[in-house]
């Protein structure tokens, strides 16, 4: 078991507008991009989970040119909103980060 | 054709010596992307910009006598920060003075891309507005409520301000890609290379190694390709890199929506074609049969203060969240007839709690940083509330406390801090139109002698 960051060579996370936070994470070999698509770990319903949104508003994407895989899930906050507590969103990855791949 | 993007954003500077290296290549348009949502609602709502104007105008003084003099068009797209017509006048004053200051004769075209309240009101009434995401609900309260409300063009006011022979295009909330994919569309080339070639140098040098969002970039676009190669010799292109920088800030790396329709990345062709530069090809545009633009706008939430402390007894941290629903209900009952709850909020924002899935939740920390937030009706009514949470935080007792004398530790003298007005996004929707110019107007002007 490893965690994703330890695998991953850029885990990041970003606005996508306002509504939308983005997460980028990028394998430099395809061994370790592989290992994490065949885990299956990284569901719909594990974002849903460690971010506490719907299950249904959770994009993941496979990004194979550049073996990367791109989650993207609503803000909790509207960016810059009364409860918000980061405006460009772009310290939201720990929870993923930890997320651990067999 | 070549096109240059100055940097990721007008006021992030760029290296001098990019700046003479282009004046070695046949440079036939200069673009740089000027504002940002990211920055979040205020500058939209306020009418002021969130880039500094020194370092605005030294982006801009530096390369526009020489883009001038050379006849290469300079188009400074979403002016101001956040492209308001309040933004895009705090723009053309800085090139009037450079103009005056440097001698320069300019001809300008400035689109404005702000729309009004009945023209929002006139489309919700018509069904034409549709939600981008959950959470933000248009009413015709809402767009009442906003300050301030602009549309993200596309390349077309730009293409019809280009029909006039101008030195600089100036415009208001813009798509990033229409500051540098109008005049390639322009020349003819396709309109999937060139909303494709333009997503990616938005950003200035961020596609490259080292990656610099200070920093220029150059895209060759012909008919069947596009290259891209940093200016700065230190810096290079990677397949990766770029390819890795066209799924930034996207919620699908696939697909780039733009007003006049979707550009298909999945048959994309990445090229190494030296060490310092990429080819791409085989991107490729379907045009929408239903226009639509996005708006944005921003609406007045309050009056902000605030204080900020530090915690360093760890029973006083066990004991925060208890300690200040008592100062809640403190602060409504000691108010009471003389402040309405529903006329602020006051929120506790922690610093140095554990997140979930890092580390074993309720694990306190050694230190912990508070921010008390109070947002109001008023500035003084935020500043009464704040001050009574923080003399109330300060002093709550709880249970086996031993640290008598105070719970916070301040930094600063005055510890309570006036913020101001407070915005939020009332608006960003998209909007059916039937003219991808309906909501911008072009004037032409010229400054300087």
């Amino acid at each position: 078991m490893n965690k994703l960051i330890d695998l991953a060579t850029i885990l990041r996370s970003k606005n996508a507008g306002p509504l939308y936070v983005t997460f980028d994470i990028m394998f430099d070999n395809q061994d370790n991009y592989e290992r994490v698509k065949r885990a299956g770990v990284l569901t719909k319903e594990l974002i849903s989970k460690i971010y506490d949104v719907d299950a249904k508003d959770v994009s993941i994407i496979m990004y194979d040119i550049v073996t990367s895989l791109k989650i993207t899930i609503p803000r909790k906050e509207i960016s810059g909103s009364l409860m918000d507590m980061d405006v460009y969103g772009c310290q939201q990855h720990v929870p993923l980060a930890n997320v651990m791949i067999p | 054709m070549k096109i240059v993007s100055l940097n990721g954003l007008l006021g992030y500077g760029y290296d001098i010596d990019s700046l003479e290296q282009i004046k070695t290549m046949d440079i036939d348009y200069i673009g740089v992307d000027a504002g940002s949502s990211d920055p979040g609602p205020f500058y939209l709502g306020n009418g002021t910009s969130f880039t500094n104007r020194d370092a605005v105008k030294r982006d801009v003084e530096l390369v526009l006598p020489y883009a001038v003099r050379r006849k290469i068009p300079l188009i400074i797209g979403t002016a101001g920060g956040s492209g308001g017509n309040v933004h895009v006048e705090w723009m053309k004053k800085i090139i009037e003075e450079i103009a005056e200051e440097h001698g320069l004769s300019i001809r300008m075209a400035i689109i404005e891309s702000e729309v009004t309240k009945e023209y929002v009101k006139d489309k919700l009434r018509a069904g034409k507005v549709k939600n981008i995401g959950p959470g933000l609900e248009l009413t015709e309260e809402v767009i009442d409520r906003c300050n301030r409300i602009v549309s993200q063009i596309g390349v077309d006011p730009y293409l019809k301000a280009m029909e006039s022979d101008v030195d600089v295009i100036l415009a208001g909330r813009s798509c990033d890609t229409a500051i540098f994919a109008a005049p390639a569309i322009k020349a003819g080339m396709d309109w999937g290379l060139a909303f494709h070639m333009a997503k990616i140098i938005e950003c200035g040098a961020l596609c490259s190694v080292p990656m610099a969002a200070a920093d220029m970039i150059v895209a060759d676009i012909e008919k069947d390709s596009f290259t891209l190669e940093p200016v700065n010799p230190a810096r290079r292109c990677t397949i990766e890199r770029v390819a890795a920088h066209t799924m930034y800030e996207q919620t699908n790396p696939y697909y780039i929506y733009e007003p006049d329709g979707v550009i298909d990345l999945k048959e994309s062709k990445y090229e190494q074609i030296s060490d310092r530069a990429v080819r791409i090809s085989n991107s490729e545009f379907t045009e929408a049969n239903v226009k639509t633009l996005k708006l944005e706008g921003s609406m007045l939430a309050g009056y902000r203060t605030i204080t900020i402390a530090g915690i360093n007894d760890p029973e006083t941290i066990k004991h925060v969240d208890n300690i200040f629903s008592q100062v809640k209900e403190f602060i409504a009952r000691n108010m009471e007839g003389k402040i309405l709850p529903e006329d602020y909020s006051i929120i506790l924002r922690k610093y140095g709690t554990a997140l979930s899935g890092s580390v074993p939740q309720g694990v306190p920390c050694c230190n912990m940083g508070i921010i008390v937030d109070v947002v109001a009706k008023t500035q003084d009514i935020a500043n009464t509330i704040c001050a009574l949470a923080r003399s109330r935080l300060l002093h709550t007792d709880y249970e086996g406390r031993k640290s008598t004398a105070g719970n916070l530790a301040f930094p600063y003298s005055p510890s309570d801090i006036v913020c101001g007005p407070v915005y939020t996004f009332g608006i960003y929707h998209l909007v059916e139109v039937d003219d991808l110019c309906e909501t911008s107007s072009i004037k032409y002007i010229k400054v300087g002698e």
